[in-house]
C-alpha cells in the first residue's frame, strides 16, 4: 500500500499549523485573565461542568489509547478490547470515593486534602514525592511516545519533535495556566471524539453499517481467534492486579485530580464526571472498530510492517478511506492529543513543586499572591524543562511499561493516603508519610523485580517477583503500613479536626 | 430553631446523610468491582465461555466488554441522580439549619 505517512504533507502541516494557531489564540486570551494563583491553577473555578468534562477527557485519552489500542485491536483482536475496558473503569470509582470531599476539602493540590488536618510538612513533602514520580513515569511515557509518533507521521527527527511539544506545551501553561489548558484539552477531545467518530462511520459504511459484517471480514482473513480471547490476560492474579492499578490508580493521578478544583462547586463536579465517563466510554466502545477495521482494509502486515507496536493502524486506516486530507486531519489530531495530555502533566507537576514544596513547605503557607505566581511560573518551566530532557535521554528505550508504573504508583502511594484522610479519624501525618512513601518505593523495586523489567529489559530468564503489575502487592502493603503507623502514632489534634471537616467535606461549608 | 457548628457535629441527621452517601457509594463501587473483575475473572478462567459465538462470527465476549462499559457509565448516571433527588436537597436542609 502506498502511503504518505513520515512525509510531511502540505495539508496535515496545514492542520497542525492551524491547531497551534488557534490554541496559542486563546493562550493570549487567556493570558489576559490569569494575574491570580487561583486563576493559574484553578482557571478561577469558573470552568462549567460539561467544559470540565470533556477537559477531563482530553487530559486523560493519551495518543497511548488512541493509537495504542486501535493498533493493539489491529493486531491482537479481541484482546485489545479487554484493555480498552480497563481504561474506563476507574472513572465511576472516582466519583463515588474521592471527587466530591476532594474539592470541598482542597484548594489547588490533592495534597491539600491529605495535609488538611495534619502537619503540613512532613505531609505535602511526602504528597510532592508520590505525586510528582506518578507525573514523570507518565510524562516520560508521553514525551517518547510524541517523539516517535511524530517522527513516523511527519518524517521529521526525534529531538525536533520532543522539544517542539515541550515548547508549544511550556507557552499554553505558562502564560495561559489552568484557562489556557482547559481549553486546550476542550479543543483536543472534541477533535478526537469527531476523527474516530468520522473514522467509525467510514469503517462501517464499507460493511453495510453492520458491526457483524466487519467482525465477519477479520474473521475471515485472521480466522475466528481474532474475535476470541486470547494471551492477554492468563493468569487471574496478573489480571486483577493490572485492573487495580488502572482502576484505582486513576483516584490519584494528580493531573485528574487537579481538574476538579476548576469548577465552582461540588454539584459541577459531580455532574463532570458524568460526562467525562459518557465521552471516555464512547471513545473506548467505538475504538476497537476502529482497529478491527484497520485489520480488515488495510492489513496486519502492512501495520505492523511500519511499526511493530501497530500504532500507525488508525493514521492508515484513515489514508485509505479518506486519502491524504483525513490522514492529515488524523495525524494533526494526534499531534493536539499529545500537546493537551503534556500540558495537564506539567501543570500538575508545578503546582506540587510551587504550592505544595516552595508554599507550603519553604515559605509555611505565608507568600504573597504575587510571589505564589512567580514560583509557580518558574516551576512550569523547571517541570517542562525536565519533561524534554528525559524525553532526549530515553530516546529509544522501551518505555510502555512506565505508563503502567505511573497507574501503580498513583494506586499505591497517593491514593491510599488520600481515601484515608478523607474516611478514617485515626489517620495520623506519620501513617500518612509511611504509607505514600512504602507505596512508592515498593513498587518502583517491585516493578524492576518484575518480568516487565527485569526480563523483557534486562534479558534475564526469569523474573523474582511473578507479577508484571504489582500494584496488588504494593496498594495492599502501602494501606497496612498507613493502619499500623497510625495506630502506633495516636495524633489528637488530627481526630479532632476530623469532626470539624465534617462540615466542609459533606456540606461544603467553607469550601473554596 | 438554628444551630451551632458543634450541635450540627452532633445531629442524628447530619450522621445519617453521611452514613447514607457511603452506603450507596460503597455499595455502587462493589457493583462495579463485580462486573470489571467479573469480566476480567470470566476471561482468565473460562474463556471458551466468551469464545462462544451470539452471531454469524461474533463472539459473546464482545458484547460483553461492550456491557461493563455501559454498566460503568449507567453506576455512574445512578449516583449523580441519586446525588441530585436526594443528597444535594439534604446538605441545602442542614445548611439551613446552621448559624451564619
Amino acid at each position: 500500500m502506498q502511503t504518505t505517512l513520515g512525509q510531511p504533507t502540505p495539508l496535515a502541516i496545514g492542520f497542525f499549523v492551524l491547531f497551534v494557531l488557534l490554541t496559542l489564540g486563546i493562550t493570549w486570551w487567556s493570558a489576559k485573565r490569569t494575574r491570580t494563583a487561583r486563576e493559574f491553577y484553578a482557571a478561577g473555578r469558573s470552568v462549567s461542568a460539561l467544559q470540565n468534562g470533556l477537559a477531563l477527557a482530553g487530559d486523560y485519552m493519551s495518543a497511548a489509547s488512541f493509537l495504542g489500542i486501535a493498533g493493539l485491536v489491529a493486531l491482537k483482536g479481541f484482546d485489545g478490547m479487554i484493555y480498552a475496558t480497563g481504561w474506563l473503569v476507574g472513572w465511576p470509582v472516582l466519583l463515588f470515593l474521592v471527587a466530591e470531599p476532594l474539592r470541598n476539602l482542597g484548594k489547588y493540590t490533592f495534597a491539600d486534602v491529605v495535609a488538611f488536618r495534619l502537619r503540613q510538612r512532613p505531609v505535602r513533602i511526602a504528597a510532592a514525592v508520590g505525586g510528582i514520580l506518578t507525573l514523570l513515569f507518565y510524562t516520560i511515557a508521553q514525551m517518547v511516545g510524541s517523539g516517535n509518533l511524530i517522527t513516523l507521521m511527519f518524517g521529521i527527527p526525534y529531538e525536533w519533535a520532543v522539544v517542539l511539544v515541550g515548547l508549544v506545551m511550556l507557552i499554553y501553561v505558562l502564560f495561559g495556566g489552568m484557562i489556557a489548558t482547559t481549553w486546550v484539552q476542550i479543543i483536543k477531545a472534541v477533535l478526537l471524539l469527531a476523527g474516530v467518530t468520522i473514522l467509525t462511520l467510514l469503517v462501517l459504511a464499507r460493511f453495510g453499517f453492520s458491526p457483524g459484517q466487519l467482525y465477519a471480514a477479520v474473521a475471515a482473513q485472521y480466522g475466528q481467534e481474532a474475535l476470541e480471547p486470547g494471551g492477554l490476560v492468563t493468569s487471574p492474579l496478573d489480571a486483577v492486579s493490572l485492573g487495580l492499578a488502572l482502576m484505582l490508580g486513576l483516584l490519584g493521578l494528580p493531573h485528574i485530580l487537579m481538574r476538579f478544583y476548576t469548577v465552582p462547586d461540588v454539584r459541577a463536579a459531580r455532574t463532570s464526571v458524568l460526562y467525562a465517563t459518557g465521552f471516555i466510554g464512547y471513545f473506548y466502545i467505538i475504538i476497537p472498530l476502529v482497529g478491527f477495521g484497520a485489520a480488515a482494509l488495510v492489513g496486519r502486515e502492512v501495520i505492523a510492517g511500519i511499526d511493530a507496536g501497530g500504532n500507525m493502524a488508525a493514521p492508515l486506516l484513515a489514508e485509505r478511506l479518506g486519502g491524504t486530507p483525513f490522514l492529515g486531519f488524523i495525524a494533526a489530531v494526534a499531534f493536539a492529543t499529545i500537546l493537551a495530555v503534556v500540558a495537564g502533566l506539567t501543570l500538575a507537576g508545578a503546582s506540587a513543586l510551587s504550592h505544595d514544596i516552595y508554599v507550603h513547605v519553604v515559605k509555611r503557607g505565608q507568600a504573597t499572591e504575587r510571589e505564589q505566581m512567580r514560583v509557580a511560573r518558574r516551576a512550569t518551566v523547571v517541570f517542562g524543562l525536565a519533561a524534554v530532557l528525559l524525553g532526549v535521554l530515553f530516546k529509544g528505550q522501551n518505555v510502555a511499561f512506565m505508563v503502567g508504573l505511573a497507574f501503580a504508583i498513583a494506586c499505591s502511594a497517593n491514593f491510599p493516603a488520600l481515601l484515608l484522610s478523607i474516611v478514617w479519624r485515626r489517620f495520623t501525618t506519620r501513617g500518612a508519610v509511611a504509607s505514600i512513601l512504602t507505596g512508592a518505593l515498593l513498587t518502583v523495586v517491585l516493578i524492576v523485580l518484575s518480568p516487565t523489567v527485569w526480563v523483557d529489559l534486562l534479558g534475564n530468564a526469569t523474573a523474582p517477583f511473578p507479577l508484571r503489575n504489582p500494584a496488588i502487592v504494593s496498594m495492599t502493603a502501602s494501606i497496612l503500613v498507613a493502619v499500623a503507623v497510625s495506630l502506633l502514632s495516636r495524633e489528637r489534634s488530627a481526630e479532632a479536626k476530623f469532626d470539624d471537616e465534617k462540615l466542609r467535606t459533606y456540606l461544603g461549608v467553607g469550601a473554596e | 430553631m438554628r444551630k451551632t457548628a458543634r450541635e450540627m457535629l452532633g445531629s442524628p441527621e447530619l450522621r445519617r446523610l453521611i452514613a447514607r452517601r457511603w452506603t450507596i457509594a460503597l455499595a455502587l463501587t462493589g457493583a462495579l468491582f463485580l462486573a470489571y473483575y467479573g469480566f476480567i475473572l470470566l476471561i482468565a478462567l473460562d474463556k471458551a465461555l466468551l469464545a462462544r459465538r451470539v452471531g454469524v462470527v461474533t463472539t459473546l465476549g464482545i458484547p460483553v466488554g461492550v456491557g461493563v462499559i455501559l454498566v460503568a457509565w449507567a453506576l455512574t448516571a445512578v449516583y449523580v441522580v441519586w446525588a441530585t433527588r436526594v443528597y444535594d436537597p439534604g446538605v441545602e436542609r442542614l445548611r439551613e439549619q446552621l448559624e451564619d
